[in-house]
């Protein structure tokens, strides 16, 4: 968005969180999921950050980590100058009314027993953001807002299509007035026409709410839509982080290159040098050493399998806020590594 | 369409389901054909019919659901006249299927290579023996890794990639003439996905299959077929081969799916959409099935369903701008699709 600002909303800080596996006769910890593993962002006000990356790489339970919907096993986050994991459980809810999210499947969070107005009454009443005669004025509104009837008010969630259950879901996120909101996968769940609806919806009320969006998705194509800027996650490790256009047009990270070449163009016409990896992610459980991607990459030398990669920048190469976790970004670009399949 | 080497061919399908808010057109009257050694692409969004399609061209029907009539071909025998005992040695044989989510299509007790080796078993009467030999050769085939230790591994013990790749084993294991994909990538991570897909066309060519690709990503579709039926409602819309499809799309359904589809490669200011929702199967629009939510909707197309008419460049199209009879102004549909550009009245939601 062109309003953006350089003022930091939310800042993340070594944030890392730990699953513990248990096992044994005892119950005793026998190792931990690396779910997420030391990741330092932030997201500026008014901005669209997205977190793109495949399954287990850990976007989504960053974003709860944020949220605490889990307790980070460690690292700072602070929303608006103020360090959340050191509130307590009760600020931290008053917290959440401005900052809020959506998730993926609506259907499976919010209470199949409310009617939409229940549903919109109860987040504005927990968080208290309107005297209780005035409530009803803004229910109105904000199912105007998100495109949905008057007359639907009183229905019940099954009631209505997954567009519209999305829609709901973020007129709930939005009934309290939120800065920022995380969005989790919020449009996968969609069909593309449906799906193009509700990210005009959301981009629409970015402008005109002055929202900060987090937004998680597998989708690239939807990426490149909604976001100003690109982080790309990979077993738990940022492995870019970029403007969208350098993101897109200049990425600089094997396992970015990789994901981008491997997404279908709708246009047969179009030929393109498709990077096949080779093998699966390996598991959070025993990550590899050194560079997460060298088990895959095409690149990977004894370097990578020792020394884990820095993010860095190379103002050669990329432009200012443009980072990228690999040793030889240099080598690669300028053709004097080659990938070996 | 009239291609002499067809391997399968559907004519005026339908499949309805019977429920006790009464009848429920799943498809509704759908013809295509397969040429030998092609890939048809069927796509569609949910609840367009074109899962049902494929099942029941594998006549997998089930109660309340049932084929009302049309025709299926297979190599020149008549599919619906078959008894089960005939269609069970045509499963898995002849005609292969793999779907979405091989988790719930394995089965959990039995390890990858009996599994295979069942269809060795069944439909070639090997000896358990010599069927896990073969399966092994299979698994080897679909790049599965140390695939000696994988013939004993359990499906749990696999990650979602390798497990559409033992699916594919299966289904490849009988050398079936035609293989039908149900969303075989839709679950899976677009790193996995590019590895399946091309594995899969790789395979197709080695085997000289035909493939019915049922998919709702045009992405996929543009990578992998050559011929596309555009599904809406029950009914084909649009069929064209697969350049044709995605360069000069007819129907204003395809091109507002082509348009409302974010792109990774390309920078796009807003998103078109088309406006509304899929019909409801159990109450569908009398006329054009898409006119509630085409902005080109005229009186014609609430009241009127179009016929599928052939066009100057082999393809077929269902609508009425495309025809002689269209009485509103000429449209380009590609060029004109505007979201809210006209709308019919009281159909406006």
């Amino acid at each position: 968005m062109t309003t953006t600002t350089d003022t930091e909303l939310l800042k993340v800080q070594n944030l890392k969180q730990y699953f513990p596996i248990k096992g044994g006769v005892f119950g005793r910890k026998v190792n931990d999921v690396k779910a997420v593993d030391d990741i330092s962002f932030e997201v500026k006000a008014g901005e669209t950050l997205s977190i793109v990356g495949e399954s287990g790489c850990g976007k989504s339970t960053t974003g709860r980590a944020i949220l605490r919907l889990d307790e980070p096993t460690a690292g700072q986050v602070e929303f608006g100058g103020k360090d959340l994991l050191a509130l307590s459980k009760k600020e931290m809810r008053k917290m959440r009314k401005n900052l809020q999210i959506i998730f993926q499947d609506p259907y499976a969070s919010i209470n199949p027993r409310q009617t939409v107005r229940q549903i919109l009454s109860e987040a504005m009443q927990i968080q208290d953001v309107l005297p209780k005669d005035k409530r009803e004025e803004r229910i109105k509104e904000l199912m105007k807002t998100v495109g949905l009837g008057e007359h639907q008010i009183d229905r019940f969630p099954h009631e209505f299509s997954g567009g519209q259950r999305q829609r709901i879901g973020i007129a709930r996120a939005l009934s309290v007035d939120p800065q920022m909101i995380i969005c989790d996968e919020s449009v996968s769940a969609l069909d593309v026409s449906i799906q193009a609806q509700v990210l005009n919806l959301l981009k629409k009320l970015q402008r005109e709410l002055d929202l900060t969006y987090l937004f998680i998705s597998h989708d690239l194509g939807v990426v490149r839509h909604i976001s100003d800027r690109v982080l790309v996650m990979y077993l738990g490790k940022i492995v870019e982080i970029a403007d969208k256009k350098s993101l897109f047009d200049n990425p600089k990270h094997p396992y970015t290159k990789t994901l981008l070449s491997a997404i279908p163009v709708p246009d047969p016409t179009v030929e393109k040098e498709q990077i096949i990896l080779k093998g699966d992610v390996p598991s959070p459980i025993d990550p590899p050493t050194g560079c997460r991607f060298h088990t895959r990459c095409p690149f990977a030398t004894d370097k990578c399998i020792q020394e884990t990669p820095e993010l860095r920048n190379n103002g050669d190469l990329m432009k200012d806020g443009h980072r990228a976790a690999c040793h030889y970004i240099e080598e690669i670009e300028s053709g004097e590594m080659q990938p070996n399949y | 369409m009239d291609n002499t080497n067809t391997i399968i061919k559907v004519d005026n399908l339908q499949t309805s389901f019977f429920t006790h808010r009464g009848e429920v057109k799943a498809v509704d009257g759908v013809h295509f054909d397969v040429p030998a050694g092609k890939t048809l692409g069927i796509v569609g969004e949910s609840g367009s019919g074109k899962s049902i399609t494929s099942l029941s061209i594998m006549r997998l029907i089930e109660s309340p659901g049932r084929i009302k009539g049309g025709n299926i071909t297979f190599n020149g025998e008549d599919l619906l006249a078959k008894t089960e005992a005939e269609m069970r040695s045509i499963r898995g044989n002849k005609i292969s299927m793999i779907f979405q989510e091989p988790m719930t299509s394995l089965n959990p007790v039995y390890t990858i290579g009996d599994q295979i080796a069942e269809a060795y078993q069944i439909h070639q009467g090997l000896s358990k023996k010599e069927a896990l030999q073969k399966s092994l050769g299979m698994l080897e085939l679909v790049g599965i890794p140390s695939p000696k230790a994988r013939l004993k591994a359990y499906p749990h013990e696999l990650s979602g990639g390798m497990r559409q790749r033992a699916m594919i084993a299966i289904a490849l294991a009988c050398n079936p003439q035609l293989l039908i994909a149900d969303e075989p990538t839709t679950a899976l991570d677009v790193t996995i996905q590019a590895q399946i897909l091309r594995l899969i066309s790789g395979l197709q060519k080695e085997l000289g299959m035909s493939m019915l690709l049922i998919t709702h990503d045009l992405g996929v579709v543009a990578e992998t077929c050559d011929y596309v039926a555009v599904m809406y409602a029950g009914k084909i819309v649009e069929y064209a081969d697969v350049t044709t499809l995605f360069k000069q799309p007819k129907h204003p359904y395809t091109v507002g799916l082509l348009k409302s589809l974010p792109r990774h490669d390309i920078d796009q200011d807003e998103l078109q959409v088309i406006k509304g929702m899929v019909p409801s199967p159990d109450d569908l629009p009398e006329g054009c099935r898409f006119a509630p939510r085409c902005p080109f909707a005229r009186e014609m197309c609430v009241n009127s369903l179009p016929d599928l008419r052939d066009q100057e460049e082999g393809n077929q199209v269902r609508c009425w701008i495309h025809t002689d009879e269209w009485d509103g102004p000429e449209v380009n549909v590609k060029d004109d699709y505007d979201y809210g550009y006209r709308t019919v009245e009281g159909t406006e939601s």
